[in-house]
C-alpha cells in the first residue's frame, strides 16, 4: 500500500503530483536543489529536502542521493515526473533493488523504449506503422550518404540516444549530411554519452499526434484517445490540445487499437504515450514511446474527465486499472500552452528575476506554474515556467478562452513567449486547425518578420 | 575588447584558444542556459588576449568571458 510518495523532480510537474497525493491522503516529500530554496514544490510537500547544488548532476539527476532520502523518509514510492531520472533505466532498477516501488514502468521496458533503434525494433514487430530507416545505428559518414541515397532526401537524422530536439536535423542534401553527421553525433555524445545516429525518410507536413495509454500488471490497457502536439518551436512542443482538429473518427480508432495491441506486445505497464507521426493522408508512423507522464498530459484529463496520475499511483500500487475501453468518452475540446521564459522571436532562453506574476483564474482555466511573483528563474533547468489549460464545449469555445486568458496572464522582469502563444491563438491558421510541426516557421515567424 | 556573456550559464564549451585569431562573429564560447546552447561570438576579428572562464564555470549576465585584442 502506497502511503509517502517521493517526488524526484521540481517545478509545475512536482505541484501537480503533490495536489493528487493529498486528494489521495498520501503524504508526500520534495526533493530540491540550492537553486530551489524558494520554489513552490519545496513548500507544498509534508516534507522537504535538500538534495545538492543546482546543477542536475548533482541533485535531480544524483540516483544515489535520491534514493537514501527515500529510504530514510521511508517512502513507500517514488513518483519521477517526466525529464530528469524519468526514463532512466538505472534509476528505475535502483528503486527497485532499494525495494521502493518506482511509478512508471520496468527497468527493462524503459531501456527498450528509450534506445529509437530498440523501440523501432520491437514497435515494428508489434504490427505498428515506422517511417522508412535505418534498422540499426549508422556509425560512419559513408554509410550515412549510401542509406540517405536509398531513401531520398530530404532525411531526418537523429541521434538513437536523443531527446528533446537534442541531435536531431533535417538534411536535405548530401552536402548538408557530411556536416550535420557529425555535428550531431559529436553533440550526442556530449548530451547522452552515445553518440550513434540513425536516419528515417523526412514527413513532409507531418502533424504530432500521440496516444495516451494506461495498462496495468495483469495485461489490461486502455487508450485515452489523441493529444494533437503539432505546434513546436526547437522541436520542443509550444501548444497542445485534445482532441485533434485533423483526423478523422476512423483513424482515431485505428492509432488508438494500434497503441493498445503495441503495449501489450511490449508488456509495459503502467502511463505511457506512444508518439506518431501522421502526414496530409491520415497514415500515421511510429516516433517513439514516452514510458512517463507527459507535460501536456492535462489536455486529455480534461477531456476524458481522468487523473493521470490517481491512474498510474494505482497501477503502481499492484492494482487493476478500474476502466474499461467502452466506459471511456471524450468530451468537448482543451488547449494548453507552454509558458517559457524565453525571447518570443528568437526562443533563446531569459532566466532572471520576475518582479510581477500574474494568472488568469475562472470557470474552464487551469494552471500549472512552477513559479511566483518575486521569483528568481534560474538558468539551471528547462525553460517552461508554467502551463495554461483551457477547456471549451468547442475547439472554438477554447480557443476563444484561450485568447481570453493569455490577455489577463502577466509576468515581468523576464522575457516569456506569452506574446507568441497570442499571436498564434488568434491566428486564422490556427483556428482552421492547419497545425503541421512546421507551423512556427511558416506561420508564426513569417508574421514577426513582417512587423518588424 | 571584452566579449561578456549575454546571459547567465555555464560554460559549456571554449571554441578557441589564447593567442589564437579570430574573425568577427566566430564562436568565442558556446554557453549551455536552460538546457539551450548560446554561442557568444567576436563582435570584431582579434586575438585572444586573456580567457576569462574555464568549461564548466558559471558565469552572470555581463561577466566577461574573453579578452580580445
Amino acid at each position: 500500500m502506497i502511503e509517502k510518495i517521493l517526488i524526484a523532480n521540481r517545478g509545475e510537474i512536482a505541484s501537480r503530483i503533490i495536489r493528487t497525493c493529498k486528494r489521495l491522503n498520501i503524504r508526500t516529500v520534495s526533493v530540491y536543489s540550492e537553486a530551489d530554496v524558494n520554489s513552490p514544490h519545496v513548500d507544498m510537500a509534508d516534507e522537504s529536502y535538500l538534495i545538492g547544488p543546482p546543477r542536475v548532476n548533482e541533485s535531480y539527476l544524483n540516483v544515489e542521493k535520491i534514493i537514501t532520502v527515500a529510504k530514510e523518509v521511508k517512502a513507500d514510492a517514488i513518483h519521477p515526473g517526466y525529464g530528469f531520472l524519468s526514463e532512466s533505466g538505472t534509476f528505475a532498477e535502483q528503486c527497485e533493488q532499494a525495494g521502493i516501488l518506482f511509478i512508471g514502468p520496468n527497468s527493462k521496458v524503459i531501456r527498450q523504449m528509450g534506445s529509437k533503434i530498440a523501440a523501432r525494433t520491437a514497435m515494428e514487430q508489434a504490427g505498428v506503422p515506422i517511417v522508412p530507416g535505418t534498422k540499426e545505428a549508422v556509425n560512419s559518414i559513408e554509410e550515412a550518404k549510401n542509406i540517405a541515397r536509398e531513401i531520398g532526401y530530404p532525411i531526418m537524422l537523429k541521434a538513437s540516444a536523443g531527446g528533446g530536439g537534442i541531435g536531431m536535423q533535417v538534411v536535405h542534401s548530401e552536402n548538408e549530411l557530411q556536416t550535420a553527421f557529425e555535428h550531431n553525433s559529436k553533440r550526442a555524445l556530449t548530451f547522452f554519452g552515445d553518440g550513434s545516429m540513425f536516419i528515417e525518410r523526412k514527413i513532409e507536413n507531418a502533424r504530432h499526434i500521440e496516444i495516451q495509454i494506461l495498462a496495468d500488471h495483469f495485461g489490461n490497457a486502455v487508450h485515452l484517445f489523441e493529444r494533437e502536439c503539432s505546434i513546436q518551436r526547437r522541436n520542443q512542443k509550444v501548444i497542445e490540445e485534445a482532441p485533434s482538429p485533423f483526423i478523422s473518427e476512423h483513424t482515431r480508432n485505428l492509432m488508438g487499437e494500434t497503441a493498445v495491441k503495441a503495449v501489450k506486445a511490449i508488456e509495459y505497464t503502467n502511463a505511457g504515450t506512444i508518439e506518431f507521426l501522421v502526414d496530409e493522408e491520415e497514415n500515421f508512423y511510429f516516433l517513439e514511446m514516452n514510458t512517463r507522464i507527459q507535460v501536456e498530459h492535462p489536455v486529455t484529463e480534461e477531456i476524458t474527465g481522468l487523473d493521470i496520475v490517481e491512474q498510474q499511483i494505482q497501477v503502481a500500487n499492484g492494482e487493476t486499472l478500474s476502466i474499461y475501453q467502452q466506459d471511456l468518452s471524450m468530451n468537448g475540446h482543451a488547449l494548453e500552452a507552454r509558458i517559457y521564459a524565453e525571447d518570443p522571436n528568437t526562443f533563446f532562453p531569459s532566466p532572471g528575476h520576475i518582479t510581477n506574476f500574474e494568472y488568469p483564474e475562472g470557470p474552464y482555466i487551469r494552471n500549472e506554474v512552477a513559479v511566483k511573483n518575486s521569483y528568481d528563474v534560474t538558468p539551471f533547468y528547462d525553460p517552461m515556467i508554467g502551463k495554461l489549460i483551457v477547456y471549451g464545449r468547442t475547439r472554438e469555445e477554447a480557443i476563444k478562452r484561450l485568447k481570453e486568458a493569455l490577455m489577463n496572464y502577466r509576468i515581468d522582469g523576464i522575457k516569456t513567449n506569452l506574446p507568441m502563444l497570442k499571436v498564434i491563438a488568434d491566428h486564422e491558421q490556427f483556428k482552421r486547425g492547419n497545425t503541421a510541426t512546421n507551423f512556427v516557421d511558416k506561420y508564426y515567424l513569417t508574421e514577426v518578420e513582417n512587423t518588424k | 575588447m571584452e566579449i561578456k556573456a549575454t546571459m547567465a550559464g555555464s560554460v559549456w564549451k571554449i571554441a578557441v584558444a589564447q593567442g589564437e585569431s579570430v574573425g568577427e562573429g566566430q564562436d568565442v564560447v558556446i554557453l549551455e542556459s536552460m538546457k539551450m546552447e548560446i554561442p557568444i561570438p567576436a563582435d570584431s576579428p582579434g586575438t585572444v588576449k586573456e580567457l576569462k572562464v574555464a568549461e564548466g564555470d558559471f558565469v552572470n549576465e555581463g561577466d566577461v568571458i574573453a579578452v580580445i585584442e
